[in-house]
């Protein structure tokens, strides 16, 4: 069990086990503790809440890597009553990074489509740990425009760290297949809805993620590079990541707040990984909201809205005419 | 015992403030000294060994566009710190003092012009400013630009310069990408050509959106191009890279790229290639 505490929950754990020595101590020595027990459990519930109603941001990163997490797949057993994967990018292989095909969700049939990671190490390897090749954005895209052939609504479950930094990734140009599904995902004839469900990895979660709707789960995060990167670059210390993850904004209120995602998914007390049904059950009651929503929105003005959507993120202001036109200092020839 | 005493080395001190700066540069490839109006005249060249400098984005309009025919658009956008980001160093700060060194706003110039008495619509990235780095200021100029280019049916042209997304926007940095390449979706759409131009170094964001989606992705020597840092590869990996990796030469060895351009040549190669693409032919088809 303490192998998968993070350091936060320890206080939580701490009592638990209190909780559980003394009950053990109640049953062999027949004796009545239950006074002692219950004030501890009040104990317990005073510091759970405490502890997760004040998350840091970088606590939610970590409850969003928890390898207890739930997973893509764990939600459509779930909200799923049939999965039927299809495998491939037709042209180099098939990524086990990402992972998409048909599915049914409350009668409701649909392309299904996300990152997938690894319960053990075997499978991480298998699934290099949920950072996609090209060929799963080549795939994604190939799978999209299925659906948007056949009428299927497309569901994107985002849960990576990043796009895979490799050789072999840069060699078969995983920046264009990004570009290329960011392109297309816009104009893409069929109503689309994301949701950030664990990591959402910068360029490699939005590579599946230009969608009508763009929903996230409580203490999942969406960032434009991992708070680790961003400490390692601008305090040129990794371990500032926890400044980095509050300084970024990554988490579910801020991008609430910031106007990228629609809706924040409410995950039980102590994360996803505490419940795995509860948690399935309000994504796919969301999903439906939304999805029953979209589905009544004329192609042309989806399509419309899509693009208004993403076109009007981002801030900027004019500049004070005095600061206009100033000249530069004298030019500097920098070496490349 | 030493018969001879062991020579003192003392250090010279070169008093550098006795060049004046920026008079000389000294050429990152080959060492060569470059009287500093040499290269600018070389269009920022070294004349020696053909290394392609860094261009701010003034010089590389007047290196492409015809000359008298540049407008610029909304050279009065700048940078908001809307994520008040405080790290080791404030955005707000490093904004300030970038605009006060390069004597411009942010990393990126916008407008019309004609090349080659063609009328385009023309994105120049600045390498200079935070890196080119994309925030919200450098995507919407390339989104307007697109859709000026779109408006007004004519070509598009981006010119990349960029170390990638601006981290102290956090993601609304990562959602220029979106934006950029939903405004291309449009102009592809209109039937419109759209040419990216490659520059040293393209990368990361700017490489997964505008930069990679190019009817034709035209490179400068040498310049380095793709989409992970080559530092993070192979940390990531613990392997050793290909001679070459990530450089233009090994981008269209592996058909990722149309063609390599020396930037003497880029202006007349623009040129020719929005001949063909003007529906300027001889005779036209007939379309169905």
């Amino acid at each position: 069990m303490r192998l998968f505490t993070l350091d936060f929950e320890k206080p939580i754990v701490d009592l638990e086990e209190t909780i559980a020595e003394l009950r053990k101590q109640a049953d062999e020595q027949k004796i009545d503790l239950s006074a002692q027990i219950k004030a501890i459990e009040e104990k317990l519930e005073k510091t759970r809440k405490e502890v997760f109603t004040n998350l840091t941001p970088w606590q939610r990163v970590q409850l969003a890597r928890h390898p207890k997490r739930p997973y893509m797949l764990d939600f459509l057993q779930r909200i799923a009553t049939d999965f039927t994967e299809l495998h491939g990018d037709r042209r180099f292989g098939d990524d086990h990074a990402i992972i998409g095909g048909l599915a049914t969700i409350d009668g409701q049939r649909v392309m299904v489509i996300g990152q997938q990671k690894g319960r053990d190490t075997k499978e991480n390897l298998m699934r290099n740990f949920g950072s996609p090749h090209p060929e799963g954005y080549r795939k994604a895209l190939r799978l999209m425009q299925l659906a948007e052939k056949f009428d299927l609504p497309v569901i994107c479950f985002i849960d990576t760290p990043g796009a895979y930094p490799g050789v072999g990734a840069e060699e078969r140009h995983i920046a264009e297949a990004i570009a290329v599904n960011l392109r297309e995902m816009m104009v893409l004839k069929t109503p689309m809805i994301a949701i950030v469900i664990g990591e959402g990895g910068s360029g490699g979660a939005l590579g599946i993620g230009v969608c009508d709707r763009v929903l996230i789960m409580e203490n999942a995060y969406y960032s434009v590079i991992s708070p680790e990167g961003c400490a390692a670059i601008l305090w040129k210390d990794r371990a500032a990541a926890s400044q980095a993850a509050a300084a970024l904004k990554i988490s579910a209120k801020d991008l609430l707040e910031l106007d990228i995602v629609d809706e924040v998914i409410p995950e039980p007390l102590g994360g996803a990984q505490k419940d795995y049904d509860a948690t399935a059950a309000t994504l796919k009651k969301a999903i439906l909201k939304h999805l029953d929503k979209l589905m009544d929105v004329k192609m042309s003005e989806l399509l419309e809205n899509r693009y208004k959507k993403f076109r009007k993120m981002g801030v900027v202001a004019k500049a004070e005419p005095k600061k206009r036109g100033k000249k530069a200092a004298l030019p500097v020839a920098q070496t490349t | 015992m030493d018969v001879f005493d062991k020579p003192k080395i003392t250090e010279t001190k070169t008093k550098k403030r006795d060049i004046p700066k920026g008079l000389w540069v000294k050429c990152k490839d080959c060492g060569e000294m470059i009287f500093s109006k040499e290269l600018a005249a070389n269009l920022k060249v070294c004349p020696k060994c053909d290394l392609h400098f860094s261009m701010t984005a003034a010089e590389r309009v007047a290196a492409l566009a015809d000359e008298g025919t540049w407008t610029e658009y909304d050279a009065d956008l700048v940078s908001v710190d809307v994520l008040k980001f405080t790290g080791v160093a404030a955005y707000s700060e490093r904004l300030k003092s970038h605009q006060r060194q390069t004597g411009v706003l942010d990393a990126i110039q916008t407008g019309l012009c004609k090349i080659t008495g063609h009328d385009v619509s023309l994105a120049v990235m600045d390498f200079g400013f935070l890196g080119g780095s994309m925030g919200s200021v450098v995507g919407e100029k390339v989104t307007r630009s697109i859709e000026k280019a779109t408006e007004l049916k004519i070509p598009s042209i981006v010119v990349s310069a960029s170390g990638g997304a601006r981290m102290y926007e956090g993601i609304l940095s990562l959602m220029q990408l979106a934006k950029t390449s939903g405004a291309l979706a449009l102009h592809a759409k209109a039937g419109l050509p759209y040419f990216s131009v490659l520059t040293h170094p393209t990368t990361a964001g700017v490489m997964a959106s505008y930069a990679s989606l190019g009817d034709v992705i035209i490179a400068e020597p040498k310049a380095l191009i793709g989409f992970a840092g080559p530092r993070v590869i192979k940390e990531t990996t613990q392997q050793e890279l290909p001679d070459g990796f990530q450089t233009s030469e090994f981008l269209r060895e592996r058909g990722l790229i149309d063609v390599i351009v020396h930037r003497k040549q880029l202006k007349e190669t623009i040129g020719k290639m929005l001949d063909y693409f003007s529906g300027r032919g001889k005779r036209k088809f007939k379309a169905a």
